[in-house]
């Protein structure tokens, strides 16, 4: 792997090596627990194997002990920033199977509550992208709005995290009276906050300077990767099961794919990635302010269609939705018992993790770290 | 040397008063010091929309005391893999260089230290004293982040004082001098003589304005890559490299680093106020002009370009060192040499 170079000058023989650096797990920028074992050749990357298993939990194994209504806390725990979105695709997917028609009450506030944990998992992506290039303060903005949103969830949930909020059939909770004009509020505050940080970070010279055609990744190899989310977007591909295939109420609303259009750079670039990120926030406001507006106004006992007792047929199902990171997808076994036979989940940043090793080969080292942080991972998925 | 002669007459010409006189400098850094760190905390929670600390004294006053005193009480690792020697050396090799760089700051007509006539060429000869430091502990650190660090800030340092010195120069050619006090005493009127607006001079100077201003910034971001501020904080970048040449270091070794970064602030926002905004002159030529009040115009003149380098650490990201590289040799260079070729015609023709 590595080799030896050896160079002659006037005083003897001069060798050089190249040098293997373990970046992680305790690193201030893996954005997790995360070791990159990586070789450089002085600044140069000319190698890097990504190590991954440090926050293994076992959620799979765990899914296979507990019963279908008992795997939703553990799915809360894979990507835990966006636990809402975590779990859609597991609810919707034990619905088809069992056939439960949710009311439409229930529906729209599921949307709404994914797109409000959309805007919230964006925002600490481009916060923690912008911290990797050295910009503090656009960071501390966007954790103060989060901040509304997290307190939003708490009022529906009682969880600032790990909500439990989405259950087979319905919801926990019925919305708490001031709901609507929380979300309102929330909603004006991000784009404010939005528009400043576009001209702070995103239009700022240096930024582009670090981050415009820098770990370019072309949109044939994000496709042969499995990439979704903002990653595959970025690379200019207008992929959003959200539109593909919409599930729950997404087709009542009007929003558009964004995708990198390679504005500062090559098309698939950082910037592109993220500028994906800091734009779907926008959509995710309009989807939302469209919610609130078709949502039934009147009261509805969110719990009427959560069954009494899960006995799914046996048989085996796939289920995916769009996660702020990507698709995220569970494959479910179910031989008629209570508990389910095997779960196994399509984690998104584990798939977008693998493409790093490609993109990231002839780049600097400080280039590396920000190629990391645009693909936006969180350990706790990759690992489960 | 002459304002200090006090101390001759009251201890006579000996070893306890060279120390004394040693030790004049920190009655001005230390204060300084606390100011620039409380500083840093309450503009950073500011532009953050944040409080800073709140709990220390009124309003968190207290902070900076508080950090150093918990600095002070730290234990002192010395890693086993280390080179002790040069390890335990560097921090203090890095702070005598910026401390021994007081030694020629006047700071008022009649608070000089020492008046040497190669003053500013003094400053720059020992603030170069630094790079050899970061290169010794990030060398003697034997950890391969310290190593990068290290090698990026002697590449950085090394290059950003060419456009320095350049910047220097022009000045020296324009007052014809490397005393710091003459090229103050010449910049003597108003601000309109300052050497940013051309030094003294009559009104047909007016062209040479935009040139000594673009010397103006080329010093003032060189400063800010000599004293490893963002946007060009490279060798400690914490995101990429941990924490640079200073990776290893804790407790009062860390301190004695932390301490020659502010020291150095202060240093450059003061030449470059005895280069470009008259030093100590009043900007209102002989109003309000006398020792003391020449004291307060030199503070707050360097203390606005600290305010300047602490705005700009907490707006902007940082660069990549190739970057850094180019910005330094294809751009400021060529701009600078221009500009100096400009200024130094002036200061032929006038």
């Amino acid at each position: 792997m590595s080799e030896t170079k050896t160079f002659e000058i006037d005083f003897g023989k001069v060798y050089s090596e190249r040098m293997r650096l373990n970046v992680g797990p305790q690193h201030p920028s893996t954005h997790g627990v995360l070791r990159l074992e990586v070789e450089l050749e002085g600044e140069v990357v000319t190698e890097v194997v990504p190590h991954i298993g440090y926050l293994h939990r076992c959620f799979e194994k765990h899914a296979e002990n507990v019963t279908y209504p008992q795997v939703i806390p553990y799915i809360d725990r894979m990507d835990y920033i966006s636990s809402m979105n975590n779990e859609f695709p597991y609810v919707l997917g034990m619905e088809k199977l069992l056939g439960i028609e949710v009311p439409e009450k229930v529906q729209y506030i599921r949307v709404i509550c994914a797109e409000l944990n959309r805007i919230a998992n964006h925002q600490i992506a481009i916060a923690t992208f912008g911290l990797d290039s050295g910009a503090f303060t656009p960071f501390l903005y966007y954790f103060r709005d989060r901040e509304m949103i997290i307190t939003l969830f708490e009022k529906l949930s009682g969880g600032r995290l790990l909500y439990n909020y989405f259950w087979i059939g319905g919801l926990m909770h019925d919305v708490h009276p001031t709901f609507v004009e929380d979300c309102l509020e929330i909603v004006k505050q991000v784009r404010k906050t939005n528009d400043e940080a576009l001209d702070l970070l995103m239009y700022n010279k240096i930024f582009i300077e670090r981050t415009a055609n820098i770990g370019i990744l072309p949109a044939d190899v994000a496709i042969n990767y499995g990439c979704s989310g903002p990653v595959l977007r970025g690379s200019g591909v207008p992929y959003d099961l959200r539109k593909v295939e919409p599930y729950s109420i997404y087709d009542k609303f009007d929003f558009d794919v964004v995708v990198g259009k390679g504005e500062m750079g090559t098309v698939g670039d950082c910037w592109d990635r993220n500028i994906v990120r800091v734009r779907e926030i926008y959509e995710s406001c309009k989807i939302i302010e469209q919610a609130i507006q078709q949502m039934p106004k009147e009261p509805c006992d969110v719990r009427q269609a959560v069954p009494k007792r899960i006995k799914p047929p046996v048989g085996e199902f796939y289920c995916r939705a769009e996660n702020p990171k990507g698709e995220l997808g569970f494959y479910i076994i179910s031989d008629g018992s209570p508990k389910p036979t095997r779960v196994r989940a399509r984690a998104t940043s584990f798939v977008n993790l693998s493409v790093l090793p490609e993109i990231s080969k002839g780049y600097m080292i400080a280039d590396l770290i920000m190629i990391l942080g645009s693909l936006d991972i969180v350990l706790g998925e990759i690992d489960r | 040397m002459e304002s200090l002669n006090f101390v001759y007459d009251l201890l006579g010409k000996n070893i306890v008063a060279y120390i004394l006189l040693a030790l004049l400098p920190m009655a001005f850094l230390l204060p300084y010091a606390l100011v620039a760190i409380l500083g840093e905390l309450k503009i950073s929670a500011w532009i953050q929309e944040r409080l800073g600390p709140m709990r220390t004294g009124w309003k968190g006053v207290l902070q900076p005391i508080a950090e150093v005193v918990k600095l002070l009480q730290k234990e002192d690792i010395t890693p086993a893999a280390v080179n002790k020697p040069l390890f335990n050396l560097a921090p203090f090799v890095m702070f005598a260089g910026a401390y021994a760089a007081y030694a020629v700051i006047p700071f008022s007509s009649k608070f000089v230290p020492v008046n040497i006539n190669i003053g500013l060429f003094y400053v720059f000869a020992i603030s170069a004293f630094g790079v050899i430091a970061i290169v010794m502990g990030g060398w003697a650190s034997n950890n391969k982040y310290s190593l990068l660090g290290a090698m990026r800030a002697a590449a950085q340092m090394i290059s950003y004082e060419i456009p320095i010195a350049v910047a220097i120069l022009a000045i020296a050619t324009l007052a014809g001098s490397l005393d710091m006090q003459e090229i103050i005493y010449q910049q003597g009127g108003g601000f309109w003589n300052w050497n940013i607006f051309g030094g003294p001079g009559a009104i047909t100077k007016i062209w040479v304005i935009p040139f000594t201003v673009t010397l103006f910034l080329i010093y003032f971001i060189g400063s800010l890559a000599e004293t490893n501020r963002v946007p060009f904080d490279i060798p400690e970048g914490e995101s990429e490299i941990v924490a640079g040449y200073h990776t290893e270091y804790s407790g009062m070794k860390f301190a004695m680093f932390f301490f020659a970064e502010y020291s150095n602030m202060f240093i450059v926002s003061a030449i470059i106020t005895i280069l470009f905004l008259g030093g100590w002159q009043s900007p209102f030529g002989d109003f309000l002009n006398g020792p003391v009040w020449q004291a307060f115009w030199f503070v707050s003149k360097a203390m606005l370009f600290v305010f300047l380098q602490i705005w700009l650490r907490w707006t902007l990201p940082r660069l990549r060192v190739d970057q850094l590289m180019y910005v330094t040799w294809k751009v400021m260079l060529p701009i600078a040499f221009v500009a100096f070729f400009a200024v130094a015609l002036w200061a032929m023709i006038k």
